[in-house]
């Protein structure tokens, strides 16, 4: 089985992020950067399926820049065999860097194409579908249980309230939520066989951005409140303030 | 010219996202001197719910009903989407941020090659063009932008809208369906966990519980309290008690779960990380209790109790069940 996974570098979900000076970007100055979290979950779920299949490849594939190879290189050292660096800088909306992955990936072998269900930098939760979209292959977002018998794929999503099971047949594209599994890490022999692996660099040029960032904001400051005491008896006082003070309850 | 709102349906009746969206979707085509058009697909019985879409808005419904929509379908749905914007002159497209909406408004805009804008909280017109306001980095800043293609695709996050009412007679008209590419992903089965709750994102009041609770069996006393605080109220869990396997992730707050706004807000034994402080901040109103008086969270919390939050919470449900009695 042949296994694309689609990954993106991101600021570590610690860190204090905040506006730039000029207002149009993001200030990542110190901000550690790591494999985007459910990306984890992907690159986990396609080395438990190509050893389950004990055949194919997994091929982790990013847009960036330089910087992202230290990226493609930790999912290297948790097992994939082989990366492609698409040179270039993502969009702001989803679509333009759909567009890159999903002329590249077009192109090549594979079987099942996965992703994390969203990056959490953008947020967008965009590029999964949009791939799919555009390569007109059937897809699951969101996905916390994933089996694939033969070509069948039985996904499990995560719905309001509860989970909803749809079945398809590869190819096709998985977007993993966490829970999916319990991603491995990088084992010291991983780490050392990751800088042997093949890393191919393409030049695609920047993605197309179709929204542009007027003004980046800081959210509204919230202050401290009130402490309305200490221990169970503070409890009635408590809720009085709800319901006359902030007329909440 | 129109906006057009895609409706939502769960069992037969619509969600309550979809009267949100119609809100939204209401100041937007006043905004730009057109009409509003719900997008309707579902069941056959949910004709039914159509004059609710009038009552919230819609200036036109446009219907899909079949047994095949029963369930959410994402191929056939893009396609009648995707149709209904192209034939109607679509300048914008609002879905829900919901499960659904997240799912289809991606392939929408990727049929119509349109920018779409995720999770908005604010959305209005500016010298003529659409433009919205978007977390991002899970609500640690916020996002202005504006759109350079059109359709403007946009998610709307839950709670971001209050529904107001704006009746008006819709004109009902059917789409025509069948013609549309049979889904090859299929829905076989629906598992509701919690029917008795609200998602914790569309909540009107969340409850959620940290490693301060002590251990999973303590959750009965958070329980307790949502029950009290009634049917509008969600639970909601810390990522250190989901990562422990206390709580289903579908409940987590914060920047690797769901990012919330209700309007009220309880922190139960919850420290606050950063990335928990991000899902959470725009809450109307939070109260914390946690047995630190140096936590994090009561940095920005309207109200705190400092105490052990197994002898407060038994004592809080108690008080808010005299208030509802």
């Amino acid at each position: 089985m042949n296994i694309i996974v689609c990954v993106k570098r991101v600021p570590d979900s610690e860190s204090r992020i905040a506006k730039s000076k000029d207002g149009l970007a993001v200030d990542t100055q110190g901000v550690k950067f790591v494999l985007n979290p459910y990306d984890e979950y992907a690159v986990e779920e396609a080395l438990k399926l190509r050893e389950a299949a004990a055949d194919g490849s997994v091929t982790v594939m990013t847009l960036g820049g330089e910087e992202s190879k230290e990226t493609l290189r930790t999912a290297l050292a948790m097992g994939a065999d082989q990366a492609v660096l698409l040179k270039g800088r993502s969009s702001v909306d989803g679509l333009g860097t759909a567009e890159k992955l999903a002329e590249v990936i077009r192109d090549r072998e594979y079987d099942l194409v996965l992703f994390g269900k969203q990056a959490i930098d953008d947020d967008n939760l965009q590029v999964p579908a949009m791939v799919a979209e555009l390569l007109g292959l059937p897809c699951a977002t969101v996905v916390t249980e994933l089996r694939v018998d033969g070509g069948a794929v039985t996904a499990t999503r995560e719905i309001e309230g509860g989970h909803e099971v749809v079945e398809f047949e590869l190819p096709g594209v998985i977007a993993a939520q966490k829970g999916l599994n319990d991603p491995r890490y990088p084992s010291l022999k991983g780490i050392m066989q990751a800088k042997k692996k093949p890393l191919e660099e393409l030049d695609v040029g920047d993605a197309d951005s179709r929204l542009e960032i007027i003004e980046v904001m800081n959210p509204p400051v919230r202050s401290a409140g009130q402490i309305v005491g200490e221990g169970a008896d503070a409890v009635p006082e408590l809720v009085r303030k709800l319901r006359d003070e902030a007329k909440v309850i | 010219m129109s906006v057009l709102a895609i409706a939502e349906q769960r069992g037969g009746a619509l969600r309550g996202t979809t009267l949100e969206i119609l809100t939204a979707g209401r100041g937007l085509a006043d905004a730009l001197g057109v009409e509003l058009i719900a997008v309707l697909l579902g069941p056959p019985g949910l004709a039914a719910e159509t004059g609710r879409l009038g009552s919230y808005g819609a200036d036109r419904v446009l219907t899909g009903f079949s047994d095949a929509f029963a369930e959410y379908s994402p191929e056939a749905y893009t396609e009648l989407v995707a149709k209904a914007a192209q034939e109607n002159g679509g300048k914008a497209i609002l879905f829900a941020a919901s499960a659904q909406g997240k799912d289809l408004a991606p392939r929408v805009a990727a049929r119509l090659k349109a920018g779409l804008a995720s999770d908005v909280t604010e959305v209005g017109v500016a010298e003529g063009r659409v433009v919205a306001v978007r977390p991002a980095y899970a609500g640690k800043v916020f996002m202005r932008v504006g759109f350079t293609s059109e359709p403007a695709m946009l998610s709307v996050r839950p709670r971001a809208y209050k529904a107001a009412e704006a009746p008006r007679e819709a004109q009902v008209e059917e789409l025509a369906v069948g013609g549309e590419a049979v889904s090859r992903v299929k829905v076989r089965a629906v598992e509701e966990q919690q029917k008795e709750r609200p998602d914790v994102a569309e909540a009107e009041i969340v409850v959620s519980g940290g490693r301060g609770l002590g251990s999973p069996e303590n959750w009965k006393l958070l329980e307790e309290l949502a029950d009290a605080l009634g049917p509008g109220a969600a639970l909601g869990a810390s990522r250190a008690v989901v990562d422990a396997g206390w709580r289903p992730h579908g409940e987590q707050v914060g920047q690797t779960g769901k990012v919330v706004a209700p309007p009220l807000y309880f922190a139960i034994g919850i420290s606050g990380a950063i990335q928990h402080l991000a899902g959470m901040q725009t809450a109307g109103c939070i109260v914390a209790v946690n047995k630190d008086a140096e936590a994090p969270i009561f940095k920005i919390a309207d109200y705190g109790i400092v105490g052990d939050v197994l002898e407060v919470l038994p004592r809080l449900t108690e008080e808010i069940k005299k208030l509802r009695s």
